[in-house]
């Protein structure tokens, strides 16, 4: 079972975010890197299922520059196999971008299987493990929920508004993997000393300009300074009057 | 004239709720830019509600879209992004936009504008904009090619009244070829219930709550309320709820009327996930607890003695 895990560093999901003076961007110095929290479950299904195979390998793929190198290591650490650092200058994060350079790459490997998290959590976007799947023509299901492995068929759920989409498709297939496919694992400290033996492979790669011009960043609007209502069970007929009359939502 | 195309999602053969707030900021568009607005839905589905959303137009597409593939309904609209001058996509960033849009995206050539909570018209060009960060920041962006595809957070745009007129309806056969990922089966839950991003309401239940079965009295709060029970990220990793009720960076970004959190202390990444509900109120034991900021009403107290006597209140 050979499995490619396109994964990206994002900050803490913790992390205050503090705007740069020109509001051109966010002050990055600060910034503590995880794997992508989605990216957790990617890896965890592709160790799974080459844990159950027992035999196989699982590669990271992440696109940015080499202070990835760090974040990849963590995903060794888990038991991943080895990693790609597809370097970029001037990367600019979009998304056609990073599937353009992740397909091509994944063109020059051996897969049976390729995982993404569902999103990112720093750009919200939701969008290059569906493009990669779309450009390597390949059998894709967003935001699945459970997998399961046959005769070179998988079986995938994942959920919609009110219910779940059942998919059965060939492999190789790309998914992206939403909360809940799997509990990812805690490095080891044995895995933690064996990833620093792994390699981390370099190629490079070039941006093509985003379709998409970013104008300017700004805070969400701040929301009016509340009011405590009261204490315990005896504010709640004043809590029901101000639902009624203020805010007139009953 | 270019046109913008609104793409429309539909279950059983009927518009989905959610095809309103595509008509309502595809309007919002063309009346600011004089262009052309023309629905599209996959199969054999019902149009009638188009006319009262002001929508002159909608062509039918006919081929195989009994189940939803992804892969087959990209091919389909891209191929009428070539035909008709489309300039402009719009669909819900629904569990449906969300798997579509990068695939067409992919096949036009350009990154979608994702999640979108307002759009306006600037000299012509459309000005987007969409929070990053999990609601934390918000950036403002415009399209930089030729065709912008776009799709819009559920609840952020409001459909108006606007004159009824008469909807031009034409059928178009489209091959789409074998389609690569296509549902098998629609499982639909039992007692299917709203999805938390539609919902009006929601009644939140974080760590406080300390046991799912004791959800019970959220669960009655919430159907007096007509609304949907949620969960903060320690509801959910301690099991008493499922991923699918989850708000906040994680889970779901929601905008209800109103949000009721119930034993949430308010950590950053739920705050991020429904600070732009339009009314919140926190019930909290502690006064210190960072819900009460965000929170219009707030109540320091006990959730079991507070949610039994606003049950019985309302």
């Amino acid at each position: 079972m050979k499995a490619i895990v396109c994964m990206k560093q994002v900050p803490d999901t913790e992390s205050k975010i503090v705007l740069n003076s020109e509001k051109s961007g966010v002050v990055r110095d600060d910034f503590s890197y995880i794997i992508g929290p989605y990216d957790e479950y990617a890896i965890e299904e592709a160790l799974k299922l080459k844990e159950a195979a027992g035999e196989g390998e699982v590669v990271l793929i992440s696109v940015g520059d080499a202070s990835i190198k760090s974040t990849l290591q963590k995903g060794m650490a888990m038991g991943a196999d080895s990693s790609v650092l597809i370097e970029v200058e001037n990367y600019n994060g979009d998304a056609l971008t990073t599937a353009r350079l992740l397909a091509e790459q994944i063109k020059t490997m051996e897969y049976d299987i390729i995982f993404f998290g569902k999103q990112s959590t720093d750009d919200d976007n939701a969008q290059v493990g569906p493009m990669v799947g779309q450009l390597l023509g390949l059998p894709t299901v967003s935001a699945i929920a459970s997998l399961q492995l046959e005769n070179g068929k998988a079986t995938v759920e994942r959920e919609i508004e009110g219910g779940r989409e059942q998919y059965e498709v060939n492999l190789p297939a790309v998914f992206t993997a939403e909360k809940g496919l799997n509990e990812p694992r805690y490095p080891s400290l044995k895995g933690i000393m064996q990833a620093k033996r792994k390699t981390v492979e370099n190629v490079t790669g070039s941006a093509t300009a985003s379709t998409v011009e970013q104008l300017g960043w700004s805070y969400p609007p701040a929301r009016a300074e509340g009011k405590i209502v009261g204490e315990g069970a005896e504010a709640v007929p004043e809590l029901v009057r101000l639902l009624k009359e203020e805010a007139k939502v009953l | 004239m270019s046109s913008i195309l609104l793409y429309m999602e539909a279950q059983d053969g009927q518009l989905k709720g959610n095809a309103a707030e595509v008509a309502a900021a595809g309007q919002k568009l063309a009346t600011a830019q004089q262009k052309e607005l023309v629905a599209v839905v996959c199969g054999d589905v019902a149009t009638d509600e188009l006319g009262g959303w002001g929508v002159p137009r909608v062509v039918k597409l006919s081929g195989k879209f009994d189940q939803y593939s992804g892969d087959a309904r990209a091919t389909a609209l891209a191929k009428l992004i070539g035909e008709l001058q489309v300039d402009t996509v719009l669909m819900m960033a629904s569990s449906q936009g969300r798997d579509l849009s990068p695939r067409l995206g992919a096949l036009t050539g350009v990154t979608v504008i994702a999640d979108v909570i307002d759009l306006e018209d600037q000299d012509g060009t459309t000005v987007a904009m969409r929070t990053v960060f999990a609601n934390k920041a918000q950036l403002r962006v415009k399209p930089a090619a030729d065709l912008a595809i776009i799709t819009l957070r559920p609840k952020a745009f409001t459909p108006t009244a606007v004159e009824a007129i008469t909807t031009e309806v034409e059928t178009q056969e489209v091959d789409t070829g074998e389609a690569l990922s296509v549902v098998k089966e629609l499982l639909v839950a039992a007692g299917a219930r709203m999805d938390l991003t539609e919902a009006d309401v929601i009644v939140s239940g974080g760590r406080g709550i300390g046991d799912s079965e004791k959800y019970d009295i959220l669960e009655q709060l919430a159907e007096k309320l007509g609304g949907v029970v949620g969960a903060s990220r320690a509801a959910v990793d301690a099991g008493w709820r499922p991923h699918s009720d989850q708000v906040g960076q994680t889970g779901k970004t929601v905008a209800p009327t109103l949000y009721i959190a119930c034993g949430i202390s308010g950590a950053i990444q739920h705050l991020a996930g429904m600070s732009s509900s339009r009314f919140i109120v926190a019930i909290n034991k502690d006064p210190e607890a960072p819900i009460f900021k965000v929170a219009d009403y707030g109540i320091v107290g006990d959730l079991f003695e507070v949610v039994p006597a606003l049950n019985s209140a309302i």
